[in-house]
């Protein structure tokens, strides 16, 4: 039916369109796709104005490189559509509700990334003289009095590069610290519901890693715990809250009795956001925690890294520290580099050059941005908000532990039982509605898991919208409308992905034309 | 000659003094599509419950425990080019090694088949 | 929201914390300040550091001053790269995934390496996790240890592997000259790890070492912490490495006082199940459209826990896409040209230096980075230089301490950054500060 006073308002064909009709482009509107790079070059072209070269006598030493690279030459327009386009295929938390349980999914102020990039804080170089980095200097001794005060921990090392780095960090203190004791322990316990990082990182210092299992309200079984301490147990590393979003209400008890048998109590921070301001770990006995700054400080996860991971000490293992660490001497800062001095029982160094400048300054920002009042509100806010998910959904989903969680809701797949519906299906449907899925199946102790953890960053509307869809989703799994969560998602740049054909026969680099038989196979193998 | 099953569903088929190992048929449902298998090398010795091998589905990897001890004589080692042969064919050309085993007593502790059946329906409930 | 979850007050939803650690008053820190308060601040911090872009810099020694594109930064500050997580969701992660996957095939490219994985922390952190593929590979339990790789990524590998069952030979530093590995390669040595350029800028022909090891069943290791440097010479691949282990920083990543940075890391096909870290993969939709995927990931912490290759989780993502889009820029030609031109800016360099009394050059051969042996000690020359607003280099006494031999000699690195005027005043300040 035509508007006869202007452009046709409604569609002239049958209203039932067949959404799979194809394009002679791939493109659909402003879902637009892109080659590989390598598919796009023509020689000649390049992205990048440079001088020539001035003719010199060769120093290479007849080591010239012959055969050619293999990289194809591209205009810097072509460049940046390639790059436009594919960002236009990521879901990003600027666009929308991303509640990964587990990896604090907040708001990225801008504010950060403009002052990472200030001329005389982004551009410095790692090795020059100290007398011309004061302001660096001066911007890690503050970052590191930040974090000092709100663990209550007396010292702080700024070098580990993201979360499991400083895990990593703080087991290697612990075990130096044995050792300066003149003392071999092997065992560390670790509870089962811990962060897949955890026992990767106990055994590369050398620990046999035992499990210590949960109790049924989702904490650690204390009486589980002290039956397995002993002389030879290095110690034990807990993540409070926990990774079923719990806090641990017998952390002191644990702590002390970790430390009646000469143990430490490493403490993974991946959870800080949740007591910013309400709790200190130093007052509940940790010995070593590493704070993920992009995390609870908000430096972008920029699709998966760069990260920091700062490690916060107790007296008893901070002489153990890896270098560098910044100090204030006779003329200002100073960096301490070597192990000799007084960083003498130092275990060694985790990264080269001082650390993860860049994520220090967001970090410092947000944080300044914030201040006591507002890294307190942080807390509260991101708590309050997993407690109205979780009250919101337990009529329709199960609770795996009862009672107040802390930053994130945790649900089992109970009420998806004889649906035919998995929890990687609805997490697909989720996609479809426009959010980012929740954690699935971590941890491990919960059958099916659905980890959700909103952050302090989204308003009521935004968590009832997302409340709604969930509401919909299951009651559209449990009235056995099975087949659209098997086939979902529907309205994503690509549909699910033949993640065993990548396993089977892994296609890791784009290979010249070989690459185009090889993407055939894979569609033969996916179809048959 | 009958096979013999252990807990974590490792089969074992004693021929003589030779042992071959696989995992059932209820292991690989579990696993889901199998995409690789690390197979051991043939000539080492290998004790009662140490890790055999490892069988990998997309999203979990598993170890394979040696349910005998002895020496290992011979490998699959076409599971490296056609892991799907786990999932196609667990307990026949889906084997993974054979032991020379040391002690026949090994087995002794072991299900049969009708013990086994047993087992799995006491997992499902 | 409290009524609804039934609760009195925000309190209440802390009930959990043991009563005498809950905090009551505000933390003894700042209240919080306006956008515009932060700015000033971090301002004020930027002013009271000397930036190397405003004045005459020829620092180097593992990290690279070099011109980052526009695109390359203006590209990682786009939302659906800066604030994506992991791409755990593939569906709805292509960008990320297809990036990464341009990344593995350019590094595996410069290197001449068949992969290469989704990146590592930074340089020195992927030599250590290199030196731990080779153990595992291998399953020997020694790595031979140059004396003239980057001190840092000497000593991150042997903190990293110091309560492992495995340990490093560590060689003495050899400045002056060639260094032999034939009294140490043998059966029970899983690698040898060799820098290329190495720490003094030294360009050495690795072929007859990695015949050496291979020999012996040992993996040669390559270390590159000047990427450029792929550009002009013959590639690690080509020589025969094993797995090369590199700091990309100097693709697209800017300086930033150390990090964050790219740790490349690539191998042979055969090793890839032993490789650590992130591995993006090629395959296809239910559609049948070619896409891609996290892959091979039970080789990871997170399923495989004590058992995986490494506790790698959280990689160098956004500086990688970095990398790629600049690596994008300069396609062949570019990256070719890039590093013709830094190789003649070092000689240019180095001859005008080479001209002042006193100072000689330690290397014949060299990309873009030369020891000069000085008359002086060199850590204080450099602080003399720096007043004078000249970036002079890096003293090696500031990575090699206490060894006397080394006092005097200075590290000086040229990128296409600096002029003619930059290179002529530090001649200048340099003779005035050896009074000559």
């Amino acid at each position: 039916m035509l508007n006869n006073k202007g452009r046709p308002t409604q569609p002239t064909v049958d209203s039932n369109v067949d959404d799979s009709l194809e394009t002679f482009t791939g493109n659909k509107g402003l879902e637009l796709e892109t080659p590989l790079i390598f598919e796009q070059g023509v020689p000649g072209r390049i992205g990048v104005d440079m001088a020539d070269p001035k003719p010199v006598k060769s120093r290479l030493g007849g080591l010239e490189r012959k055969e050619s690279v293999g990289l194809p030459d591209l205009s810097e327009p072509q460049v940046l559509r390639h790059f436009v386009r594919l960002s236009r295929q990521n879901y990003a938390i600027d666009a929308g509700f991303y509640p990964l349980g587990s990896c604090t999914m907040k708001h990225n102020p801008r504010i950060n990334e403009k002052v990472a990039r200030l001329a005389g804080l982004g551009d410095l170089h790692p090795m020059q003289p100290t007398s011309t980095v004061q302001g660096a200097l001066e911007l890690i001794d503050d970052l590191a009095h930040w974090l000092k005060t709100i663990t209550g921990m007396p010292a702080v090392t700024m070098s580990p590069a993201a979360g499991a780095h400083g895990e990593l960090c703080g087991v290697m203190a612990i075990r130096a610290a044995h050792e300066a004791n003149g003392e071999v322990r092997t065992r560390i316990l670790v509870p089962e519901s811990a962060h897949g990082t955890n026992p990767a990182t106990a055994a590369l210092c050398g620990y046999k890693v035992e499990a210590v299992p949960a109790r049924a309200d989702g904490r650690m079984d204390l009486d589980a715990f002290a039956e397995k301490l002993g002389p030879d147990v290095a110690g034990v590393m807990l993540t409070n809250p926990n990774t079923c979003g719990l806090f641990e209400t017998d952390v002191k008890r644990i702590a002390d009795l970790v430390h009646e048998i000469g143990g430490y109590f490493y403490c993974d921070g991946a959870n800080l956001n949740a007591i910013l301001g309400r709790v200190r770990p130093g007052d509940l006995g940790v010995d070593a925690m590493h704070i993920n700054l992009h995390k609870t400080f908000s430096t972008p996860h920029g699709g998966g890294g760069p990260g920091a991971g700062p490690v916060v000490f107790s007296e008893g293992l901070a002489a153990f520290a890896p270098v560098p660490y910044v100090i204030q001497g006779e003329n200002g800062f100073e960096l301490v580099e070597q192990v000799e001095g007084d960083a003498a029982q130092s275990f060694g160094r985790m990264k080269g050059f001082h650390g993860q400048m860049g994520m220090f300054i967001r970090a410092l920002a947000y944080m300044q941005s914030h201040g006591a009042d507002g890294l307190r509100q942080i807390a509260e806010d991101a708590v309050l908000n997993a407690n109205y998910i979780r009250v919101s959904l337990d009529d329709k989903l199960h609770s795996s532990f009862a009672g107040i969680c802390m930053h994130e809701a945790l649900f089992d797949d109970s009420t998806l039982k004889g649906t035919g519906v998995t929890t990687l299906d609805l997490a697909k449907a989720m996609i479809d509605e426009g959010f980012h899925p929740m954690t699935m199946y971590f941890p491990l102790v919960v059958h099916g898991a659905m980890l959700i953890e909103p952050t302090e960053s989204e308003s009521r509307q935004t968590l009832d919208q997302f409340i709604g869809a969930m509401r919909y989703l299951l009651d559209k799994a449990t009235a056995g409308e099975t087949d659209y969560f098997l086939s979902a998602p529907h309205f994503s740049p690509r549909r699910r992905l033949d993640e065993t054909g990548a396993a089977r026969n892994p296609v890791l680099r784009w290979i010249p034309d070989e690459s185009a038989d090889a993407n055939e196979k894979t569609s033969v193998s996916a179809a048959s | 000659m009958s096979y013999k099953f252990t807990e974590d569903h490792e089969w074992v088929l004693l021929e003589g003094e030779v042992a071959t190992i696989g995992i059932s048929d209820y292991a690989q449902g579990q696993l889901g599509d199998v995409v690789y298998v690390e197979v051991p090398t043939i000539g080492d010795e290998i004790t009662k419950g140490d890790e055999l091998a490892v069988v990998e589905s997309v999203k979990a990897a598993s170890e394979v425990y040696s349910p005998v001890s002895g020496e290992i004589i011979d490998v699959n080692s076409e599971l490296e080019g056609a892991p799907t042969k786990v999932n196609e064919d667990a307990m026949d050309s889906g084997w993974f090694a054979k032991i020379k085993v040391s002690n026949s007593s090994d087995l002794d502790d072991l299900m049969d088949e009708a013990a086994y059946k047993a087992f799995l329906q006491g997992l499902d409930e | 929201m409290l009524a609804r979850v039934g609760v009195k007050s925000i309190d209440d939803l802390f009930a959990d914390i043991p009563e005498e650690a809950r905090l009551t008053d505000l933390l003894d820190l700042p209240l919080h300040e306006s956008e515009m308060v932060v700015e000033k601040n971090f301002r004020t911090l930027a002013a009271k550091n000397l930036s190397p872009y405003s004045t005459p810099c020829f620092l180097g020694a593992g990290a690279y001053q070099h011109h980052v594109p526009s695109v390359a930064d203006h590209i990682i500050q786009r939302s659906e790269f800066l604030t994506a997580y992991t791409p755990y969701q593939p569906e709805i992660s292509q960008g990320t995934l297809q990036a990464l996957f341009e990344f593995q095939t350019q590094v595996a490219l410069i290197t001449g390496m068949e992969v290469a994985n989704a990146s590592m922390y930074d340089g020195a952190t992927s030599c250590a996790e290199a030196v731990l593929m080779a153990c595992r590979v291998t399953r020997r339990k020694k790595a031979v240890i140059s004396g003239n790789l980057h001190p840092h990524y000497r000593d991150v590998t042997r903190t990293t592997l110091q309560f492992t069952e495995f340990e490093t030979i560590d060689l003495p530093t050899a400045a002056a000259g060639i260094e032999n590995f034939d009294d140490h390669i043998n059966s029970d040595i899983a690698c040898v790890v060799v820098q290329n350029p190495d720490f003094f800028g030294r360009i050495q022909d690795l072929t007859a070492l990695a015949d050496k090891c291979h020999e012996a069943g040992v993996l040669l290791v390559v270390v590159v912490n000047e990427v450029v440097s792929l550009g002009a010479i013959k590639s690690p691949g080509e020589m025969g490495a094993d797995i090369v282990a590199g700091e990309g920083q100097s693709i697209g990543v800017p300086l930033s006082y150390g990090g964050p940075y790219v740790g490349l890391l690539a191998t042979r096909q055969k090793f890839v199940r032993q490789m650590p870290g992130r591995l993006c993969g090629q395959t296809v939709d239910q559609d049948g459209k070619r896409g891609f995927v996290l892959t091979l990931s039970t080789r990871e912490q997170h399923i495989r826990r004590e058992k995986a290759t490494s506790n790698i989780c959280t990689n160098a993502g956004l500086c990688s896409l970095a990398f790629t889009i600049h690596m994008s820029l300069l396609g062949e030609a570019g990256f070719t040209k890039l590093a013709s031109l830094n190789h003649s800016q070092a000689v240019t360099l180095a001859e005008k230096l080479e001209a002042i009394d006193g100072v000689s050059l330690l290397n014949d051969t060299f990309f873009n980075e030369f020891t000069l042996r000085l008359p002086a000690n060199a850590a204080e020359i450099v602080e003399k230089l720096a007043t004078k607003g000249v970036l002079g280099g890096v003293p090696v006494s500031r990575l090699i301490p206490k060894e006397p031999d080394m006092a005097n000699l200075l590290l000086v690195a040229a990128t296409e950054t600096c002029s003619t005027a930059d290179m002529d005043d530090f001649v200048v300040a340099l003779k005035e500060v050896l009074g000559c």
